[in-house]
């Protein structure tokens, strides 16, 4: 290891922010705290630059032998190099989202640098125990997150938030530690390629289902995330949805998918079952809300249930559906839990019914908001569209039934979203102090600007993101290959084969 | 085996019996306040030099001929040098909160340090046994001083019943572990380890398994087990702190590494018969701990619940009977002292404007607020006994887990694992109440400098920089475990 370590420094640099913060006081922290964010993404910018797209599988790689039974070792591949952008690409938003934290500055942005840490220390792992000793952690500053700073029944929905997810996870450590008896290693990319027997490979896979899962969060252990959700203050929601929400997809696609070939194979009907599930039913729910933030929180349960059912659709539009699905949900989720607190910011409300006619006394913010609400609805053009477009074709090769339910999200998620959009931004201003609200500030383009710029920049050229990642799509695709369960699509490329071929290879 | 040599191996007893002796002759004349002090500090010096001479047993991992002692009554092995380094660490820090405590009552007498003087060289006693009968001394030498020191703040009631309770229960549960070593000595004819072991190959007979039963239920008591836990909370919470930081760490050690020396050493041959009452009695432990706690509102209650919540852990790694595990349980209680000293020392730091000690769980409300660095110790120290990563306390878990799966007991780690997930609501509640509610503004008091430099001491080692001692602490346990694993 003879190259500049800069996923450890990356990690590093907001560690040791958050101390510093812990002992600044309130205008000192926010400043360090922006500081600590910026740099992290110029790293990551920079990261992003000498990624070598189409190189080696596994790049940066960092290895140090500290503690026993495990070792501190990072690394990153196209998928874990694009979450980790999203990652420092939302961190300086979220704090400049929390001008409206008042009490403890100090600890709460220590609080935000600590996860952050956390979030890349997730997705650069190559360690299987350092994987879950990140993923784990990052439960204690988002329990105080919310319990702190969040809303009036904060401490219920904090409870909730860490005892579900570590019920799962816990799961999952007892499956990682059997794991890496059995393979003699904990090294992920080695561990990747090795075969598990196939019974033993049931039993983990539901393990690791029952962490992800809650984490995704799937019907029906997705109950903690509106109660999180509509406690959290906003950048904790913006984290929330943008980031942690990633970590159950991710960890489908890093450990269940190319660990566990044949057991996912085996359950993809438990996936294809919760999800279809899942997308009609939180979109019917995200219909009927009156609370602003509840209701996108139902939307993310929905827009994830896409993610599972692309992964499990094993092939590259399904995968690669899913990946852009979630970066896009990413940006656009955490940049509607910004347009919200915005309006909430001035007015302390989450009501949808007290706002209205929004488009009249603030243009520009209802003209922001159009925008996202039409990528979150999958506008072509916008992020959105790309990701559900690609996952949907993805499925629609394995099962045209799967496909079509999930089809239905697409339309729901239209008819909730304009449905919210109309109550917001259209219609008369029935309510004066509502009416009475000033425009985005510098403060607030300085948010969502970049935000929408990534959103069309996805939507017009997903190139840019497919490349990174497009040969760990296929290393996963030629791993899930032998054992993929046979699709109800039937294509027929070019003239179809004469009689007795086909009746020949109709006999086995 | 000549009396030098047995004399060297013992060279830590001895020393700590000959300046307990002399305390004690001295503080027949030095009763003053300044006195209590000055032999507090001889005391903790005596600890210090003890743990100097036996630290190099556990370097060179001593074992087998080598290390036995008086005709093969006690060894001087690896084994028993790490775990009395942890009594030792443990007294010396029970010892060092004691003064700031009792002389807010006017009850620092120099009989505290000589009475943990005494029990520590019991405990020593106990870890390194290989005998029943030494074993028996060294376990009564321990619980009489500690009976003592549980009423030793004589003008409280409830310090009185803890002793009372504690003798009472004590003394059954020593009748009940000799009702069973007669058994075993009736059954196999010998009452050395290393006899009984070679005594009891293939198939052991009724009366050897009953002896069994009553040695483990005897030792049971003694590590506060469920089902023999009831006493727990009653003697923690009405004997002083100081005395409670003392019952939670070091006999803590002593009666579980005595229990892994007879289950390992003695009755090792007999592995499949225990591993059903310990993988039981773990599983009870951790849910009865876990479930205990939740409604407690004294906090001194409340980490009894979790000490016998983390007695149930500790025994995952004994039910897997594999050098491992064995190995598991030392670092498990290598973590465990730390936490527990830093909890303890953390209440010991709640006073009122007028020094009086706070214990209830309301006391702490919004402590963060008002005492942001005590929040922050406490804080760490409850994610921490919840077993959360990064902080430290998950590795003791971690390695547990770790040996149950890797002894083919997946069940018994799934399960454990899952029960962890109870304990950590009542942790969080501890958290919720100091980070989450309205400042309480009790905890107004001054705290004496050494209860702080131990907190911030215990703090920062179970804060991830753990995580940096865990290569040396494995090679170490596992060269410690090595020796109850004659064939391995």
């Amino acid at each position: 290891m003879n190259h500049f370590p800069i996923l450890s420094v990356m990690l590093g640099v907001p560690l040791l922010a958050g101390l510093f913060c812990l002992m600044a006081d309130a205008k000192m922290a926010r400043t360090i705290a922006l500081a600590a964010t910026l740099i992290d993404f110029a790293l990551g910018v920079l990261l992003w630059a000498k990624f070598d797209v189409g190189g080696a599988q596994w790049q940066f790689q960092e290895s140090l032998p500290l503690f026993s039974g495990f070792s501190w070792k990072l690394g990153i591949d196209g998928i874990a190099l694009l979450l980790i952008e999203l990652s420092v690409f939302l961190m300086p938003i979220c704090i400049l989202a929390s001008n409206a934290i008042d009490k403890r500055v100090g600890e709460y942005m220590g609080a935000f640098l600590l996860m952050e840490a956390l979030m890349i220390g997730v997705f650069a792992a190559q360690d299987l125990y350092l994987f879950y000793i990140f993923f784990e952690a990052g439960l204690i500053p988002m329990y105080l997150i919310i319990g702190v700073w969040g809303g009036a029944e904060r401490i219920y929905a904090s409870y909730k938030f860490f005892l579900y997810t570590l019920l799962g996870s816990v799961l999952m450590l007892i499956a990682m530690l059997w794991m890496a008896h059995d393979a003699n290693t904990t090294d992920i990319p080695t561990l990747m390629q090795y075969d598990f027997d196939p019974a033993a490979q049931k039993w983990l896979w539901l393990a690791f289902f029952a962490s992800f899962a809650v984490k995704m969060p799937m019907w029906p252990v997705h109950t903690w995330l509106p109660d999180a959700h509509v406690q959290a203050p906003t950048a904790g929601s913006v984290i929330l949805a943008g980031v942690l929400l990633k970590m159950g997809g991710y960890g489908f696609i890093r450990f269940s998918l190319p660990m566990f070939p044949s057991a996912s194979a085996d359950y993809a009907w438990l996936i294809y079952g919760l999800s279809m599930v899942a997308v009609v039913y939180t979109s019917l729910v995200a219909l009927v809300q009156t609370d602003m933030k509840k209701l996108i929180a139902y939307s993310s349960v929905a827009h994830m249930a896409i993610v599972t059912v692309g992964l499990f659709a094993f092939n590259t539009q399904g995968l690669e559906g899913s990946m852009i699905v979630m970066l896009s949900h990413g940006l656009v989720s955490a940049a509607l839990f910004l347009c919200v607190g915005v309006i909430y910011d001035r007015l302390h409300t989450r009501e949808i019914s007290r706002y209205g006619g929004l488009a009249i006394n603030m243009p520009y913010y209802a003209l922001l908001f159009m925008l996202f609400t039409m990528a979150s609805v999958g506008l072509p053009g916008t992020s959105g569209f790309i990701g559900e477009f690609l996952s949907l074709a993805g499925i629609y090769q394995q099962s045209s039934w799967v496909a079509f339910v999930s089809t239905t999200g697409i339309i729901l998620g239209a008819a909730y979203m304009l449905y919210l959009y109309r109550r917001i931004a259209f219609g008369e201003q029935k309510n004066a102090d509502a009416a009475a609200m000033r425009d985005l500030e510098p403060r607030e383009w300085l948010m969502l600007a970049p935000i929408a710029a990534a959103v069309l920049w996805m939507g017009v050229y997903p190139e840019s993101f497919l490349a990174p990642m497009r040969g760990d799509i296929r290393a996963i695709e030629a791993r899930l290959a032998a054992t993929k369960p046979a699709g109800d699509a039937q294509f027929q490329m070019g003239k179809a084969p004469p009689a007795g071929e086909a009746e020949a290879e109709g006999a086995h | 085996m000549d009396w030098i040599q047995s004399l060297r191996i013992g060279a830590a007893e001895e020393l700590l019996s000959t300046v307990g002796i002399a305390l004690l002759v001295g503080s027949a004349w030095g009763q003053g306040r300044r006195d209590a002090r000055a032999i507090t500090w001889v005391a903790v010096l005596t600890l210090v030099a003890a743990a100097v001479i036996t630290a190099p047993a556990l370097w060179h991992g001593v074992r087998g001929a080598e290390a036995l002692a008086f005709n093969g009554l006690l060894s001087g092995d690896a084994f028993a040098a790490f775990a009395k380094l942890l009594i030792y660490v443990a007294a010396a820090a029970s010892l060092l909160v004691a003064p700031a405590f009792f002389e807010k009552y006017r009850a620092m007498r120099s009989e505290y340090p000589v009475l943990v003087l005494f029990a520590v060289l019991g405990m020593g006693i106990m870890v390194s046994a290989t005998n029943l009968l030494t074993l028996y001394v060294g376990l009564e030498l321990n619980s009489l001083a500690a009976y003592v020191l549980a009423a030793f703040l004589k003008p409280d009631e409830r310090s009185a019943e803890a002793g009372l309770k504690y003798f009472v229960l004590g003394a059954l549960a020593s009748g009940i572990l000799l009702f069973g070593m007669s058994l075993t000595y009736g059954f196999t004819g010998t009452i050395g380890f290393a006899g009984i072991s070679a005594t009891l190959t293939g198939h052991a007979s009724m009366g050897a398994l009953f002896g069994l039963v009553f040695v483990l239920s005897g030792l049971a008591f003694k590590i506060s087990a469920v089902p023999f836990h009831m006493w727990t909370p009653d003697v923690y919470e009405g004997a002083p702190t100081p005395v409670t930081t003392f019952f939670a760490s070091a006999p803590k050690v002593a009666a579980l590494a005595l229990t892994m020396r007879v289950a390992l050493e003695a009755f090792g041959t007999q592995a499949a018969a225990w591993q059903q009452i310990i993988s039981f009695v773990a599983l009870a432990s951790i849910v009865v701990g876990a479930l205990g706690a939740i409604g407690q509102r004294k906090l001194k209650r409340l980490l009894a619940y979790s000490s016998i919540n983390n007695v149930g852990f500790i025994l995952v790694g004994l039910a897997s009977a594999t050098q491992q595990g064995a190995a598991a349980m030392l670092v498990y209680l290598t973590i465990y002292v730390p936490m527990t000293i830093g909890g303890f020392v953390a209440i010991l730091m709640l006073k009122d404007d007028q020094g009086n000690q706070l214990e209830d769980m309301a006391d702490i409300a919004g402590l963060s607020r008002t005492r942001p660095m005590l929040a922050l110790g406490l804080g760490s120290i409850m994610f921490s006994m919840a077993g959360i990563p990064f902080f430290f306390g998950f590795w003791g878990k971690f390695v547990v887990f770790q040996s149950a799966v890797n002894a083919g007991m997946v069940w018994l780690a799934t399960l454990a694992a899952m029960a962890s997930v109870i304990g950590a609501y009542y942790y969080l509640k501890v958290l919720k109440v100091m980070y989450f509610d309205d400042p309480a503004n009790r905890v107004t008091g001054r705290s004496d400098m050494v209860h702080e430099w131990l907190l911030a001491s215990c703090a920062v080692f179970v804060s991830p920089l753990g995580y940096l001692v865990t290569k040396g602490l494995t090679a170490l346990t596992m060269t410690a475990a090595g020796v109850l694993f004659p064939l391995a």
